[in-house]
């Protein structure tokens, strides 16, 4: 979506970057972080534990010290906005075949090599131009474009979430569901009351390996499985993503440990998607993922005891369809983004009455 | 090399040198990277502040040696050439207490101009405008006059340049305006990254230096250095030792800064840096305070960018030079 697009889609007045960055509204006191001696400050945000000096700020460069308070700098200080289908989230679990209000902040606290939203995740938010939309204003639009639920992506939510809190309150309070995509950094008082706001969380697990997030994301592996661990406590819905890149997570060690560990930790019916690589941004030396590593990947964790393991970014292929692992026939039928059938009555398989567990037609199965 | 209490050698590095036999021989045959620390106790008038005059002197005593040459006039003409776009990357993150002195700023601008270079020629850059400001730089830009401008102003480059670990858009100051650059960081402490001195100043060229102190920076701040515009352009460092500070950096913290009033000038940014960490180290140990590798943030990054893959200068102390006058 171009600039003018979003504009008019908005109706709202876009705000040049120069000029927003001295807008007090997209700034507020944060709400995870401890302070220091001599007006520095340590965030709680996320495990990276930044100590800022004043005048400085953290890894993700949106948070900033002021004379020893801490500030959020992209409240309601949206740089992306689009309406999406939910499958392209992905969530298949999660009323299929509904589109939903997509917004995004500068900024990320990790810095994968292969990003696909560099330009928003890894700049500062005057970097970028942005439009203030405050909650209820979020909530509203969501619902002009018949939206039922927000959804917090492109760059990470975890960042922006005072405004994810706020804006996943007023959704509520008007009959828009939430939904996080994220890598699940984040430290657990957070995480736990963004699990009380939200309806559903997708977190992209990057690897099953430390060796990669050291390298690759810059961040570490622990903190996002106890991430997933956590949302499977509060019995938030969540889905995982893997995106497989050709030599760096692809062995089949590594998609047996993942799926031993989600069979083990999570369940066998957590959706895991295996999603296709593109080059880019610093990994542009690499060939996008061939179809046979991501079908192995399926194969190796369909034979773990995972129900519902999906390839993603391949369109057409029948592993983008639900199968229901009771009788193996479809029950929810997808081309690409979009759902061409779906056979389930009250969350439940129409030809065997099997569960499928998601949230269909808003209610938690 | 000389030894002393004010130089990159400790009394320890010149036994195990010598123990290694490297001393002697090795060290009289390399041509060594120069160093030329300009001190002067009566820098300050009776309010503290320094004397621009006596910064002047010092600047000229400094470059004079650095470029062995009876005129400072001569010396600048080795920096810049008329016709070239000079920026003078300063270090204002910090406010007033800890950023590159304005009157250096002005003495150096001064030199330029009597060394060809115009006042449309001259360009004062950081990160940000409210940093420029908050150091008492005025923000201006006229076009007949010395320009002052932040990264946030200017923008930055379309393209992502690539090394290592490290991939950032470049400030168009750097990239589209300037021929030439001096490198003008300040002799502190950092809090993360150990020290902040000629590399580390680098980083206020980059969209995204938060994403580079992990590590205490390590490759980070080496393979910045390494993107060819900074490579290219940056034609020396003068680090502003004026009043240097050896704990709590890079914020001002004055109970832990003291009145150096030195400059240190060099073409090798990693001797350069690697001489004036030794400083601050020494500066620590007299007041009591742990090296910075007791506290997890020695500045590796040093080494890295002296390494086979950076060869950005030298951090051997029997391959610096330091000249102090």
């Amino acid at each position: 979506m171009d600039r003018r697009a979003f504009v008019q889609l908005l109706a709202l007045p876009a705000v040049a970057a120069r000029a927003a960055d001295a807008d007090a509204r997209f700034t507020v006191e944060a709400r995870f972080y401890e302070k220091l001696p001599y007006k520095k400050i340590k965030c709680k945000l996320c495990p990276r534990e930044c100590v800022i000096d004043d005048r400085e700020r953290g890894y993700c460069g949106v948070r900033e010290n002021r004379g020893g308070t801490y500030y959020s700098l992209v409240y309601a200080r949206v740089c992306a906005a689009h309406v999406d289908p939910i499958e392209k989230k992905p969530l298949f679990h999660f009323l299929p075949g509904s589109m939903a209000f997509s917004v995004a902040t500068a900024g990320c606290n990790v810095n994968c090599k292969m990003c696909q939203n560099w330009d928003i995740s890894q700049v500062r938010p005057e970097q970028v131009n942005s439009t203030y939309i405050p909650p209820k204003d979020l909530a509203a639009l969501s619902r002009q474009n018949q939206c039922p639920s927000i959804a917090y992506t492109y760059s990470e939510p975890v960042v922006f979430s005072e405004y994810v809190l706020d804006s996943a309150a007023a959704g509520r309070a008007v009959g828009v569901k939430s939904v996080v995509i994220s890598g699940g950094y984040i430290q657990e008082e957070p995480l736990k009351q963004l699990c009380a706001r939200v309806d559903a969380i997708k977190i992209d697990l990057k690897a099953f390996s430390d060796k990669f997030y050291k390298e690759v994301v810059n961040g570490e592996l622990k903190p996002v499985l106890n991430t997933l661990a956590t949302i499977r406590k509060q019995g938030t819905w969540h889905e995982v993503v893997y995106l497989v890149i050709p030599t760096l997570n692809d062995s089949d060690e590594e998609f047996r440990g993942l799926a031993r560990w989600i069979k083990s930790e999570l369940g066998p019916d957590v959706p895991l998607h295996f999603s296709r690589f593109h080059p880019e941004y610093l990994l542009k030396n690499l060939p996008p993922t061939p179809l046979p590593t991501l079908e192995r990947a399926k194969a190796i964790c369909d034979a773990e005891g995972l129900h519902y393991v999906y390839i993603g970014n391949v369109p057409g292929h029948p592993a983008e369809s639900t199968w229901c692992p009771q009788c193996r026939r479809v029950v929810v039928e997808r081309a690409g983004f979009t759902v061409r059938a779906v056979h389930l009555d009250g969350g439940k398989c129409r030809f065997c009455q099997q569960v499928i567990p998601g949230i269909w037609d808003g209610a938690r199965i | 090399m000389r030894v002393g209490p004010h130089h990159g050698i400790t009394r320890r590095g010149l036994l195990q040198a010598s123990l290694a036999g490297t001393f002697a021989a090795g060290a009289a045959a390399a041509e060594k990277s120069k160093v030329v620390i300009a001190r002067d106790p009566a820098l300050r008038g009776a309010g503290g502040s320094a004397d621009s005059s006596r910064v002047l002197k010092m600047l000229d005593r400094a470059m004079q040696s650095f470029y062995d040459t009876d005129s400072p006039i001569d010396a600048w003409k080795k920096v810049a050439r008329p016709g070239e776009v000079v920026g003078l990357k300063v270090n204002c993150l910090s406010g007033k207490g800890a950023a590159t002195n304005t009157v250096l700023v002005e003495a150096i601008c001064e030199r330029l101009q009597q060394a060809g270079i115009p006042q449309k020629d001259i360009v004062i850059w950081d990160r940000l405008n409210s940093d420029l400001e908050s150091a008492g730089y005025r923000v201006v830009s006229r076009p007949d006059r010395i320009r002052y401008i932040g990264n946030d102003t200017a923008g930055y480059d379309n393209e992502l340049t690539v090394n290592g670990s490290a991939g950032s858009l470049l400030s168009n100051t750097l990239v589209h305006t300037c021929d030439a650059v001096i490198n003008l960081p300040v002799l502190k402490d950092h809090g993360i990254v150990g020290v902040t001195l000629a590399l580390k100043n680098l980083f206020g060229a980059i969209h995204n230096p938060n994403k580079y102190h992990t590590n205490a920076g390590d490759p980070y701040v080496a393979d910045v250095n390494m993107f060819p515009a900074i490579r290219q352009k940056v034609r020396l460092t003068i680090c502003d030792a004026l009043t240097a500070q050896y704990e709590g950096g890079p914020s001002y913290m004055p109970q832990w800064s003291w009145s150096y009033n030195g400059l240190i000038v060099a073409r090798d940014p990693v001797a350069l840096d690697y001489t004036g960490w030794q400083i601050l180290e020494r500066k620590r140990a007299e007041k009591g305070m742990k090296p910075l590798r007791e506290l997890h943030r020695e500045p590796l990054y040093i080494a890295t960018a002296a390494d086979a893959r950076h060869r950005l200068g030298t951090n051997d102390p029997n391959l610096i030079g330091v000249v102090e006058v």
